[in-house]
């Protein structure tokens, strides 16, 4: 539709006037008038560039790019960036955007990464939060090994059955077991964390807006409240967290866990780790999508491509066709 | 004689899509009805496959869904591509009805392909409103709660009626399973609606940018129109892929990863980005009822422009004005849909009110008094002429 709007198109609809309405019916008819917009008024450089099409179309992405770029910048539209709904601390402190090295279309998780976040993992949060929809199996070949894992699960005790007496009992778990959780039920996290309940963290890099990058922000985000902010006893001040109370205390510190490969384990590194081993847990598909997506982008390219070509192969005759109109010259309208 | 023009079945094809002769002038605009058609087909058919896995209970819906993505083989794949093209679905049905808009193809002797387009729609939002509640997240049960809510603004039998739609005293389970058959059953009438609307359009053909009659200059809709949607079904295939593989929930909410909790209320309710702009227009009123009546009006208004458009020209092409008007109404709803997705305080409420009133007052005042004006100089042109 732009591209059929007359290049005047604004500067006409503005300028209509008692000359216009008199031609408007001989415009219609003529036929040079239609073009004139690209024609007749170049006489002068300023007119013609005043109605331009490619003036109107760059004035509106400078417009449209100028904006966007504030609000990239300073993350809220210009002049009406000051205007809050809610106060800025109800929905916590924007979470910095981190280069994460799953980021590009190129790139899959870095596995050793999440090899290492999920012994920050195991070994820091699951001692309140499950991760009810990842079972052993999932581990393998993502970050462990087969036999690595079925070791981990046989180091937990299951309880299966009935057997044929009827009667449950505890096995070693296997690899189509789930992780265990820490807690037997909602009521019993609740009481063991002051009322409080520690999500699931399958899904949270999902359901969380910021996703990686807030959880991030909030793993190393902690710091004392500033001056004026009351934290109820039992609370802890993290900026990111929506209201700015949040239940969980900072848990990472530097030299928590000791990696096996021997990665210096400072409070970030953990956090990134853990954040990355978080994020694969939620996407498990991550890689392969990728993957996928590549050969899918190559194809419809292709295919895109070809079916350009052929169109405009099949229409060529009709593009280049040539209408003649010879008007009666005996005759009057 | 060839099979094709004389076989029974093979004879409506022909008729249809092989033989149909095409108004030559037609635009890449008028290629988004063939984008429509391909997006009802991919609906449907991931939608029978995402059926196969889902369970429509509201203690296994969230984990069945999750199940999808994690066990299922392109499990994965499929829910991702049902999820996307429903907005692609959304984005092409708007640019569709601003192509009627802006080349006035709801005008005799289209009013029948109008008027069906437009339940098209209604049924279409009704559907994804039904879909976007299985998944059994927060949001979806969230926003269930408040749309399903919204009828109960109706006098006197408001509350038995939103109870009936409900089936108990909130959304529960047997909500979930009604909404998990009507949303398969209704895409099913939605695909006879299309036909009846591909039907209504085999009468007088396609319009086209002049808005005249195009007769003189046709050609068959195959090889120059089918090669010509192909085009643009290639390109929606790679955008799609784009949007599936690498960017999956863009346009979805986060809060629809937490599993449903009747006891827990999100910070905020918002819809798809596709019904944002109903959805200011419900807030914008301060009454509920009248602000749901606008809300369905908003719809339902588009059925009035065969009768309020005066103009005697068909299209924008040769009115410049209503070029202007046109793109004030995109620009709109542009706003519309913005203020949609913001909280209900000054000064989003205010933008949202004017508007609504812009919304309604394009279809009630703007479009006929241009219409008025171009007749009336045109008169006076031709009068003019004549002496």
């Amino acid at each position: 539709m732009l591209s059929r709007l007359s290049a005047g198109a604004f500067k006409k609809a503005a300028s209509v006037g008692a000359s216009r309405s008199s031609t408007l019916l001989y415009g219609a008819r003529s036929g040079s008038v239609r073009f004139a917009s690209s024609k007749a008024s170049g006489s002068s450089t300023l007119d013609s560039v005043m109605s331009s099409r490619a003036t109107l179309a760059s004035v509106s992405l400078f417009t449209a790019g100028t904006i966007a770029w504030y609000t990239h910048l300073y993350g809220s539209l210009p002049f009406l960036g000051e205007v809050h709904a809610s106060h800025l601390s109800d929905e916590g402190l924007h979470p910095s955007k981190y280069p994460w090295s799953h980021n590009g279309w190129f790139d899959t998780f870095d596995h050793a990464s999440i090899r290492r976040g999920y012994q920050v993992y195991r070994e820091v949060c699951a001692a309140c939060h499950s991760l009810d929809r990842i079972a052993w199996r999932n581990l393998v070949g993502v970050s462990h090994t087969a036999e690595e894992t079925r070791a981990m699960a046989e180091e937990v005790e299951y309880t299966d059955g009935p057997n044929a007496e009827g009667e449950m009992f505890q096995r070693p778990g296997k690899l189509s077991d789930y992780l265990p959780a820490p807690y037997p039920n909602e009521e019993a996290a609740r009481s063991s964390n002051g009322g409080a309940l520690p999500p699931d963290l399958s899904l949270i890099v999902k359901a969380r807006h910021g996703g990686a990058d807030y959880i991030f922000s909030l793993l190393t985000g902690y710091v004392d409240p500033p001056a004026g902010v009351e934290i109820r006893d039992g609370m802890n001040y993290n900026p990111y967290f929506p209201g700015g109370a949040i239940s969980m205390a900072r848990v990472l510190f530097d030299g928590l866990v000791e990696y096996d490969d021997g990665t210096p384990a400072t409070t970030s590194q953990m956090a990134k780790d853990v954040v990355t081993f978080l994020h694969w847990a939620a996407e498990p598909e991550h890689d392969e999508r990728k993957k996928y997506g590549i050969k899918a982008v190559i194809i419809f390219s292709t295919l895109f491509a070809i079916s350009v070509y052929v169109k405009r192969f099949k229409w060529g005759v009709i593009k280049n066709r040539k209408i003649i109109y010879n008007p009666p010259v005996d005759k009057t309208h | 004689m060839r099979l094709l023009k004389t076989h029974v079945l093979l004879r409506m094809l022909n008729s249809y899509i092989v033989d149909s002769p095409e108004p030559a002038n037609i635009s890449y605009l008028w290629n988004f009805g063939s984008l429509l058609g391909v997006c009802l087909i991919i609906q449907i058919l991931t939608g029978a496959f995402l059926a196969m896995h889902y369970t429509p209970n509201v203690d296994f819906a969230f984990n069945s869904v999750e199940h999808i993505m994690r066990d299922v083989n392109n499990g994965w794949l499929i829910r991702y591509t049902h999820a996307n093209v429903a907005s692609f679905f959304f984005i092409f049905v708007y640019i569709h009805i601003g192509r009627g808009l802006y080349y006035s193809s709801y005008k005799s002797p289209r009013v029948l392909l109008w008027s069906i387009g437009v339940i098209i729609l209604v049924l279409m939002i009704a559907i994804a409103f039904l879909g976007y509640v299985l998944p059994y997240g927060q949001m979806s049960l969230w926003g269930a709660t408040v749309i399903t809510n919204l009828l109960s603004a109706i006098p006197v039998f408001g509350q038995d009626i939103v109870e009936l739609i409900w089936g108990g005293c909130s959304v529960s389970n047997a909500t979930l399973n009604r909404f998990f058959s009507l949303h398969y059953l209704l895409p099913f009438v939605l695909a006879a609606l299309v036909i009846a609307h591909i039907l209504a359009l085999h009468v007088h053909g396609s319009n086209n940018p002049n808005g005249v009659t195009a007769s003189g200059d046709r050609y068959a809709f195959h090889p120059y129109f089918i090669f010509k949607d192909l085009v643009t079904i290639f390109a929606f295939f790679l955008v799609l892929s784009i949007l599936v593989f690498f960017y999956p929930n863009l346009l979805g909410h986060s809060d629809n990863y937490i599993p449903a909790d009747p006891m827990v209320t999100p910070p905020s309710i918002v819809p798809e980005w596709y019904l944002l702009p109903y959805y200011a227009i419900l807030r914008s009123i301060p009454n509920k009822l009248l602000g749901v009546l606008a809300m369905f009006g908003s719809l339902f208004i588009l059925f009035i422009l065969p009768i309020t458009d005066l103009s005697r020209i068909r299209g924008s092409q040769f009115r410049p004005a209503m070029k202007l008007a046109f793109w004030f109404f995109v620009v709109d709803f542009f706003i519309l849909m913005w203020i949609g997705s913001q909280h209900p305080n000054t000064p989003y409420v205010e933008i949202g009110q004017i508007s609504t009133a812009f919304y309604f007052s394009w279809f009630l005042i703007i479009v006929p008094l241009i219409g008025i004006s171009e007749n009336t100089l045109i008169d006076v042109a031709t009068n003019k002429y004549k002496n």
